[in-house]
């Protein structure tokens, strides 16, 4: 059967055997950001944005996108230019050996999408389902941060005269005090993310 | 800011932008399996043996050859039956050879049994298990103790010259003495006598091991995978098959995590053979259950240690006796265990009396392999909770009963020479030691002075520190070689090509580093090619920390030459003499302000006059192998209603010589400490009374996940090795070795509860608080 969806902003229309999926069509496909770490929804590796939130494609048939939008780590970078939450990531060191950092980059997107300026406890949360077997993940947390700073600033409207901007976007001095690791409430945990 | 050893470079000992970057974020196919399926591939999958212990009868593979779609099926029957060691080391492996790409007899739930190549993976399974095999099941030795036992089954009964003593189950032996252990015990003031058990456990790479082959245009084999050891699998893949080593080439592109699981040779010789047999490629990638059943483990071992030390507080004696399961197969059964002794022993070199005993035997239970850390991990577990131990019994702080014994620079200690690689060792002196600087930072950020013996209550939970120190090598020396060539482009750009492999590290940007630092030349004009056993030069691969120190220093020589020949060319066009000349900013100059670029020099050298290429081939083999240091703090607070441990602060503060690369640096000690904390808390293959894993999924395997652990803190002290390059030496193992003993020197400050077998599970901590009766 033929399903037809958006990935990355364009128009794809794969030709799929009924029980595969999302995970299996994309990589047979050619989007090999989305990584094979467990097929079972365990380590987040295969992460995708699903209509912009983050979801497992391991988990997922792929005729449940049909009609929807995708969008993967190869749909970020902007010709040669990477994205911010790219490039903080890589500077951060947030990234070692790489594979599953494609995951790690759309669960921070859905976060970042909804929480402009999110605190230490609610990036680990937001990336809890994304295993990393090299970081640690502190190098990820303060990359995620990063870029939600550079993020902010991009976002900031001209400078009108309505209300001069008291200080202008820090550059985030990450303050040696650990974060509370208590970040159940720092946000609640989304149905379809990864684990 | 004060200054350190790292300011006087422009390229080292900064945050370069990683070399590998930009593909790794974007998503770019580099990885194994990423590659395009290529016409009329064969997928591989394997059946193994459900039984710990069992003798194949027979094998009938009618009905899976039947099937369409199959190609061909691989068993005992039709493939090589040289004996070889799957453990991706040098030549001649210290392991035994007692391992076949497929046997008679199954010695481990998981143990290969037969293989499918079929055109798609399902149709490969399918056929798979359509394959009737008649076992004649044995019983199976579950345990060291009953590998131990009179009379107890012979895991390898078929010929096995090169274990130690295979009729006994006894894979290797290892030992060292100096001085005399007994005597100084009998004498001294204080003694402890403390025995520990570690568990099985996996390393977990996120990328599972894969491998493709093909045959090239001129019919050679071209095997793609996810190995640390390109050139090793090369010549095992070449010796197991009886085929040519210069028929093979092996690639590693970028690599998914290792910590040693790819450090042997698992998969290769399947794709390889398929290939050579069918014409056709091949691929085989392990499915998580597949890696959790048949890929390699931390050897779990029993490990006793004696101290003995005057009222002093100095140390006359250790005694370390271990007991190593290296389960089905001996792969590093040797080296493994000998390292428990060899990077834990020299640590305090205030004892004159030093002896080890090491024995590893065979189980029919998953095998153990190389896995970071590499038998310092058990044998520091050993050690340093002892050392507490000890420490309580002289009424000294635990910080001042180590800084009294530790090694220093300068010191040395008999464990180097008399304790090496399965062999003897190498004499060694300290060039570079700033422990004392780690204990005395990491004590101050975790607050020592006002945590240490406080209990902190917090509801059920009790608050405790812990702390240890640790050591570990920078290769092996007189053993581990690399090398590296370096060629000067038209545009002043370079190629630098290595043998070595960047197994997530990071090292393919840490190399270029050292290349571009002593070139004076951007990182960016450093085009880095490793780890193709047909473009780049020898090097043994990533393991026993040897990448920056080894492997680094090649590519300092290498650059030093080029630099040498560039400064020749530039001399020329600049008539001075060579000596005069300096290299930097992509440029080489007088000293009184004149210069030639380095495309200059490179157009001259390759157009213009006395026509050569600029380029050069160094190798390292270094007779020395300086042990970075750290100490680990940790604050945990246990759940005395639970036996929960939770982890809410760890400082670790490490010397590594010059950081080449200070974030990828930390990102080492970082993912380390994060794998080891999990593997003392929570991680365990679990293997249940017939031998199963009961680890077949990352949901019943856990390993941490960012909500697991606090923030770690970790601190580069400065320092600089004399003898690395750039003063470098290793830092990519040593902080796996902290979390166990700095995790049970917590609880047993939170609580007085010894914890002597890991992990450290709420229920077994739950078990030991009942037991002492803590409240």
């Amino acid at each position: 059967m033929r399903i037809a969806f958006q990935l990355n902003g364009h128009s794809a229309t794969p030709e799929i055997v009924p029980g595969e999926t999302l995970m299996e069509v994309l990589r047979r496909t050619g989007t090999t950001s989305v990584k094979d770490g467990c097929s079972r929804g365990d380590c987040g590796s295969c992460a995708v944005l699903l209509d912009g939130r983050a979801v497992t494609a391991c988990m997922l048939f792929a005729a449940q996108v049909d009609g929807h939008e995708v969008t993967t780590a190869e749909g970020l970078a902007d010709g040669e230019g990477l994205h911010p939450l790219q490039r903080a990531l890589l500077d951060a060191g947030g990234v070692q050996c790489g594979f599953c950092t494609p995951g790690v980059l759309m669960a921070a997107l859905d976060l970042l999408a909804r929480d402009p300026d999110p605190s230490d406890a609610a990036v680990r949360l937001a990336i809890e389902g994304n295993l990393c077997r090299c970081t640690g993940y502190v190098k990820i947390v303060d990359g995620v941060r990063d870029a939600a700073a550079v993020l902010r600033e991009s976002d900031q409207p001209e400078p009108q005269d309505a209300q001069p901007e008291p200080q202008d976007a820090q550059p985030e001095p990450q303050d040696a005090q650990p974060e509370p690791q208590d970040a159940a409430e720092a946000s609640a945990p989304r149905p379809g993310a990864p684990r | 800011m004060t200054g350190t050893h790292a300011d006087k470079f422009e390229v080292v000992g900064h945050n370069e932008r990683r070399v590998d970057g930009t593909a790794l974020v974007t998503g770019a196919p580099v990885f194994v399996d990423d590659a395009p399926a290529p016409p009329r591939l064969l997928h591989l999958a394997l059946l193994t043996s459900p039984h710990a212990h069992a003798r194949i009868r027979s094998i009938d593979t009618t009905q899976a050859e039947a099937l369409e779609g199959v190609a061909l099926v691989l068993t005992h029957a039709n493939t090589p039956s040289r004996r070889y060691t799957t453990a991706g080391q040098g030549h001649p492996e210290p392991s035994p050879h007692d391992a076949r790409m497929f046997d008679t007899k199954v010695r481990f739930v998981g143990d290969r049994v037969a293989a499918v190549a079929a055109d798609s993976v399902a149709r490969a399974r399918e056929a798979a298990q359509l394959i009737e095999v008649d076992y004649e099941v044995l019983d199976p030795v579950l345990s060291i103790d009953a590998a131990l036992a009179d009379g107890a089954p012979v895991v390898h009964d078929q010929g096995c010259d090169d274990a130690w003593d295979a009729a006994r189950n006894l894979a290797a032996y290892s030992e060292a003495v100096a001085g005399d252990v007994d005597a100084a015990l009998a004498e001294a003031d204080v003694t402890v006598d403390l025995t520990v058990e570690t568990h099985y456990a996996q390393h977990v790479p996120i990328e599972t091991h894969a491998a493709r082959a093909e045959l090239d245009p001129h019919g050679r084999l071209v095997i793609t995978s996810s190995t640390q050891v390109p050139f090793h699998a090369r010549r095992i893949v070449a010796y197991v098959l009886d085929v040519p080593v210069h028929r093979i080439r092996v690639v590693k592109p970028r690599l998914g995590g290792g910590f040693g699981v790819k450090q042997e040779v698992l998969i290769e010789d399947l794709v390889a053979l398929t290939t050579l047999r069918t014409g056709r490629p091949s691929s085989l990638v392990y499915t998580r259950a597949e890696e959790f059943a048949s890929a390699r483990t931390r050897h779990p071992m029993r490990l006793r240690v004696r101290l003995g030390a005057g009222h002093d507080g100095v140390l006359t004696a250790i005694d370390l006796d271990v007991l190593s399961n290296t389960g089905a197969y001996g792969t590093h059964s040797l080296t493994v265990l000998s390292n428990v002794g060899s990077k834990t022993l020299p640590l305090y070199n205030t004892a004159p009396n030093v002896r080890f005993v090491g024995r590893a035997v065979y189980t029919n239970l998953p095998v153990g392999g190389a896995y970071r850390g590499y038998g310092a991990t058990q044998g520091q577990y050993a050690l340093e909770v002892a050392i507490d131990q000890l420490a309580e019994r002289l009424h000294l702080d635990a910080l001042e009963l180590r800084n009294r014994n530790h090694i220093r620079s300068g010191g040395t200690s008999p464990i180097f020479r008399e304790l090496g690689e399965g062999r003897e060792g190498v004499e060694q002196v300290i060039t570079s030691c700033e422990l004392a600087r780690c204990i005395e930072v990491g004590a101050e950020r975790i607050g020592w002075a006002h945590k240490r013996g406080a209990r902190r209550r917090d509801g059920s939970w009790v608050h405790g520190v812990g702390m240890s120190i640790h050591m570990q090598g920078s290769g092996i020396p007189m053993i581990d070689m690399g090398a590296a060539s370096i060629k000067l482009n038209d545009d002043g750009s370079v190629n630098l090509l290595v043998g070595a492999t960047d197994l997530g590290t990071g090292s393919d940007t840490v190399l270029g580093q050292i290349a571009a630092e002593v070139l004076g030349i951007p990182l960016s004009k450093v085009l880095v090619t490793s780890s193709d056993t047909d473009l780049t030069p020898f090097d043994v691969g990533a393991y026993a920390s040897s990448t920056t120190y080894v492997s680094g220093t090649a590519v300092q020589r290498a650059a030093n030459d080029v630099a040498t020949q560039i400064r020749a060319v530039a001399a020329a066009i600049l008539r001075v003499d060579p000596g005069d000349l300096t290299l930097g900013s992509e440029r080489v100059s007088t000293d009184d302000g004149r210069s030639v670029s380095l495309a200059e020099v490179a157009l001259r050298s390759l157009y213009g006059v006395d026509q050569h290429q600029i380029a050069a081939t160094a190798s390292a083999v270094l007779d020395t192998s300086p042990p970075p240091f750290l100490a680990s703090f940790a604050e945990v607070a246990v759940d005395l209603d639970t036996g929960r441990i939770r982890v809410v602060d760890w400082v670790a503060a490490a010397d590594c010589g010059t950081a080449i690369h200070p974030r990828l640096a930390e990102g080492q000690v970082e993912g380390a400490l994060a794998n080891g904390i999990g593997y003392a808390l929570v991680e365990d293959l679990a293997i249940d009374d017939a031998g199963r894993t009961r680890a077949t999924t990352l949901g019943r395997y856990k390993i941490v996940g960012a909500l697991d652990l606090p923030r770690l803190q970790v601190v580069l002290v400065d320092s600089y090795e004399p003898t690395g390059p750039m003063g470098a030496k290793s830092i990519a193992e040593i902080a796996i070795n902290a979390p166990l003993p700095s995790i049970a020197n917590a609880v047993y400050d939170a609580t007085g509860v010894l914890l002597t077998e890991s992990p450290f599970t709420a229920e077994r901590v739950w078990r030991a608080l009942q037991a002492t009766a803590v409240r």
